[in-house]
């Protein structure tokens, strides 16, 4: 190891002595934000923020950030395909890149590029249009060719007898990671300072309704009151709306994420590959994060099957063959709500009061502070924000579908 | 990996089968009287429970036909496998 550098993971901030509150929930709240992850925490702080709403109770039946927030595998990129989809990321992507001073808290933000590699004529094809869809809005993109992904990124095997090789990739500097768990307290911190209500082992478990508004959420905490609720609960949102009786097009599946051992900086910037179905990113303290595709059949069981953890290593290790010996460390699944359109479902339902935030898939993360800002936004004035209105439930009646399947990166 | 019980075939590694989402899902019995919203619920709803759920699996590597299992989304075990109903289908 160099003695120049500061070994991986020096650079980690201590933790903080004091993170929030643990309050019990009082009788009534003006919001009900349902969901303690990153969404539902980034919708209370912007709540507070941009709207001046502080009696707001976030309910988390776990832990807070304990379950897709602490399981993902915080990739943070803006390079989608369609208008609507550029427009929310790259509003995310910028809030990002000024969330360590909003939040008064680091979360060690750090730029490093994406790569998302094409194998085949049709990816070349594909990935060209993106990139040139990308520039339109304003993002960052570029195409490169084998030679210059392998000066990006010099592990990388750009053998012609692989096989998938590697024609190419396009390229999105700005693109980044974050550490997942200080995102999430940051968010915390802040909306428990502005005196939001964090409220943890907090299932869930119906509503009260009234016509067509609902009165109260019932919990496994008693009965609290509400002016309007806000669903975040990601994967667990069919469960939540078959207590309303409302259906959604959305079907929940493990997404399986694992790491490796700590290991000398390898890997200076993010990898993912559609066709091959892996991702790669080396974390701050240097283990290798990656991630598969989503596995094939719906489970809530956040564990999925090892032949998807078989198949995504085999691509890793054909891509990265450096990363042969590295040793697997642990592996999870997170539970991802998935779309038709791999779009998410942002705004009413059937419910005047209740908003639901939803269908993220694979791509929550990344939109953890832009979806906050524009679903507190929708909250605050009874209308969805104009990024979020393209995402309506009944844009599956109306035809206008959002398909990101392309720049979606990850098999949904 | 589990092993799933193809009603023709018995049981084989999951890997043979491929998935295909909610069983019993029929084709309107009168399209041209839809409505958009009844389209949508046909083409793009389907059930997300937790817990049992009856879902359609092939075993796309041996016999390769399609048979309805019942199987609970929280603990992924198979309660049920069987031969698809005849419901719905034109013969």
């Amino acid at each position: 190891m160099s003695t120049e550098t500061n070994p991986p993971g020096a650079d980690l901030p201590e933790h903080p002595d004091f993170l929030w509150h643990n309050p019990d929930p009082k009788k009534t709240y003006d919001v009900v934000i349902v969901g303690g992850g990153g969404h539902g925490l980034a919708t209370a702080h912007y709540l507070v923020k941009n709207h001046g709403i502080t009696n707001v109770a976030v309910l988390e039946k776990g832990w807070l950030a304990g379950g897709n927030m602490a399981r993902n595998t915080t990739l943070i990129r803006s390079n989608y395909l369609w208008d609507e989809s550029a427009a929310i990321y790259e509003h995310s992507l910028k809030l990002w890149e000024g969330l360590e001073d909003d939040l008064g808290y680091p979360i060690l933000f750090s730029q490093r590029g994406v790569l998302n590699l094409a194998h085949t004529e049709q990816d070349i094809r594909d990935s060209v249009r993106r990139v040139e869809a990308n520039k339109l809005n304003g993002i960052d993109a570029e195409w490169l060719g084998p030679e210059e992904v392998k000066r990006i990124c010099p592990i990388i095997n750009i053998s012609e007898d692989i096989r998938y090789p590697v024609q190419g990739a396009t390229y999105q500097p700005r693109a980044g990671i974050a550490k997942h768990d200080y995102v999430a307290w940051g968010f915390a911190r802040r909306a428990d300072e502005a005196g939001v209500d964090l409220i943890q082992d907090c299932e869930v478990t119906g509503f009260t309704v009234d016509g067509d508004r609902v009165t109260g959420v019932r919990t496994s905490r008693g009965d609290i009151g509400c002016g309007t609720v806000a669903l975040c609960a990601a994967g667990h949102t069919s469960v939540l709306l078959d207590h309303l009786g409302v259906r959604a097009p959305l079907q929940s599946h493990p997404l399986q994420a694992l790491v490796s051992e700590l290991l000398e900086p390898v890997h200076p910037t993010i990898v993912m590959s559609n066709a091959v179905h892996v991702y790669v990113s080396q974390a701050h303290k240097g283990e290798l994060v990656m991630g598969a595709g989503v596995d094939s059949y719906n489970g809530y069981g956040q564990r999925g099957a090892f032949h998807i953890i078989e198949r995504q290593m085999a691509a890793a290790v054909e891509l990265f063959p450096v990363f042969a010996r590295a040793h697997l460390l642990r592996s999870w699944a997170g539970i991802v709500d998935v779309t038709p359109d791999a779009s998410p479902i942002i705004g009413h339902t059937p419910y005047e009061n209740v908003f639901v935030n939803a269908g993220w898939g694979t791509g929550g993360f990344k939109a953890t502070p832009g979806i906050g800002w524009c679903f507190a936004h929708t909250i605050a004035n009874g209308e969805p924000h104009p990024y979020v209105a393209p995402f309506s439930l009944d844009r599956f009646t109306t035809g206008a579908l959002v398909d990101e399947h392309g720049a979606a990166a990850v098999a949904h | 990996m589990q092993l799933i019980h193809c009603p023709w075939c018995g049981p084989r590694e999951e890997v043979e089968f491929h998935y295909g989402g909610q069983a019993e899902i029929a084709y309107p019995e009168r399209p041209a009287e839809l409505s958009d919203q009844e389209w949508a619920e046909y083409v793009f709803y389907r059930d997300n429970p937790k817990g049992a759920f009856a879902e359609r699996w092939s075993h796309s590597a041996g016999c390769r036909r399609w048979f309805t299992a019942v199987r609970d989304t929280h603990t992924y075990r198979f309660s049920s496998t069987a031969k698809p109903r005849r419901t719905g289908v034109r013969v």
